[in-house]
């Protein structure tokens, strides 16, 4: 085989290998979206966060509008300090906003959901949700249905 | 007696050839950095091991795929979780099946034929004559080979994963019925750039160095017979295999044990 042959032929195998990395990375492992840094943080205390993780998804009427982008206990009051990254372009949360953690399906994975209320100001960069609900621990509720049922027996 | 000083010679041997290798290893890798001035032999290289190889990848990557888009499904199904399906078939694919069946297939293929062309060589007295004209063997013959290898590997999974991840959409989006785009937002949900796709490509550079190490080595240690060069070259598609699936465990579990 002559010289460019053997060019145009490497020269092809690398620009597919290049394409299917690129491919993986963007429609695979969605660098796009992944990487919006066009985000603005918000944090909001809850008092059991059950098994919620960072990179969580954050949704309000259902839409994922951020991620989870850190999560730490508060070292006065002992609860747990979820910061949420939100994208940009919802920038007219409410003030009044609440959030719930939640769990898709009955065992499925913990997200964060956001209940827009009517204030007229918004949620800025730093701001925090006052108004949240713990995540729902199964087995406590578990346990204290059994311990009431018990008391009730007595 | 007889038996403990055969176990003896075989451990002497070994290590020989461990210190053997390291040493080619090291000369390769200082070549391989003079050898980047002429370009030329390592582009001729890449056609031989990476082009010639790309069809028995893209053959076996879509039915890899297509395995995996049947076997999860029928899986899946059973849990009601058949949207999980694009994820289940583009992690596998990315963090494990990508690299490592790659890895076992550049080996049969363009390993076995990089040590079977270099033992020729040595059995037929080229590398010697090479030396005799004062043309180094080691920049003319295995620097261009080691880089070349090292360089087609991961291209050759990026395209594995690709073609299976495009396969997994033919059964399951073409013939079982799951949603394109459930198919698609599941996968980008859940695959993540650095976690996932950089990992299975680091995987397939380390995969791609070891194998090609292997390949050129024994070739350049084999026996200068053609019982020796036929040695030889099963030995590389068992060592590398080995090395391969061996390394791949040590780096799964350096990769991907913390979630």
């Amino acid at each position: 085989m002559n010289r460019n042959a053997v060019d145009l032929w490497v020269g092809l195998f690398v620009v597919a290998g290049i394409a299917a990395l690129t491919m993986l990375a963007l429609r695979v492992g969605n660098l796009s979206a992944a990487n919006t840094t066009d985000t603005y943080k918000v944090t909001a205390k809850f008092g059991n966060i059950g098994g919620l993780n960072v990179k969580a998804p954050v949704t309000m009427a259902g839409v994922r509008i951020g991620r989870v982008s850190r999560i730490e206990i508060d070292r006065e009051d002992y609860s747990a300090v979820v910061e949420l990254a939100v994208e940009r372009r919802y920038d007219n949360l409410p003030q009044d906003t609440s959030a719930a953690i939640l769990t898709s399906g009955l065992l499925g994975a913990q997200y964060v959901g956001l209940e827009p209320g009517g204030d007229e100001t918004y949620l800025k960069e730093g701001d925090r949700i006052l108004i949240t609900q713990s995540a729902v621990v199964l087995e406590q509720l578990i346990g204290q249905m059994l311990f009431s049922k018990a008391q009730g027996d007595g | 007696m007889n038996s403990v000083s055969l176990l003896g010679r075989w451990a002497i041997n070994s290590v020989l050839r461990l210190g053997r290798a390291a040493v080619f290893l090291a000369v390769t890798l200082i070549a391989s950095v003079k050898i980047l001035r002429r370009f030329r032999l390592v582009v001729q290289q890449v056609f031989a091991v990476g082009v010639l190889t790309v069809l028995i990848i893209v053959v076996s990557g879509l039915f890899v795929g297509m395995v995996l888009g049947l076997q999860g499904y029928n899986t899946l199904v059973d849990f009601g979780a058949e949207s999980s399906l694009g994820l289940v078939v583009a992690l596998s694919l990315t963090r494990e099946l990508g690299p490592v069946l790659t890895a076992l297939l550049f080996a049969g293929r363009a390993g076995s034929a990089l040590t079977a062309e270099i033992g020729l060589m040595k059995a037929t007295e080229q590398l010697a004559a090479m030396e005799m004209m004062a043309v180094d063997p080691m920049e003319r013959v295995m620097a261009p080979r080691f880089l070349a290898g090292f360089v087609a590997m991961p291209l050759l999974a990026a395209m594995f994963t690709a073609i299976g991840i495009v396969g997994g959409h033919l059964i399951g989006v073409g013939v079982l019925g799951v949603d394109s785009g459930v198919y698609w937002s599941a996968m980008q949900e859940g695959v993540d750039v650095y976690d996932d796709v950089l990992n299975g490509a680091i995987k397939s550079v380390v995969f791609g160095f070891v194998v090609t190490w292997i390949a050129v080595f024994e070739g350049y240690d084999a026996v200068p017979t053609s019982e020796g060069v036929s040695r030889a070259t099963t030995r590389t598609v068992v060592i590398a295999s080995l090395a391969v699936l061996g390394l791949d465990f040590l780096l799964t579990s350096l990769m991907f044990t913390e979630v």
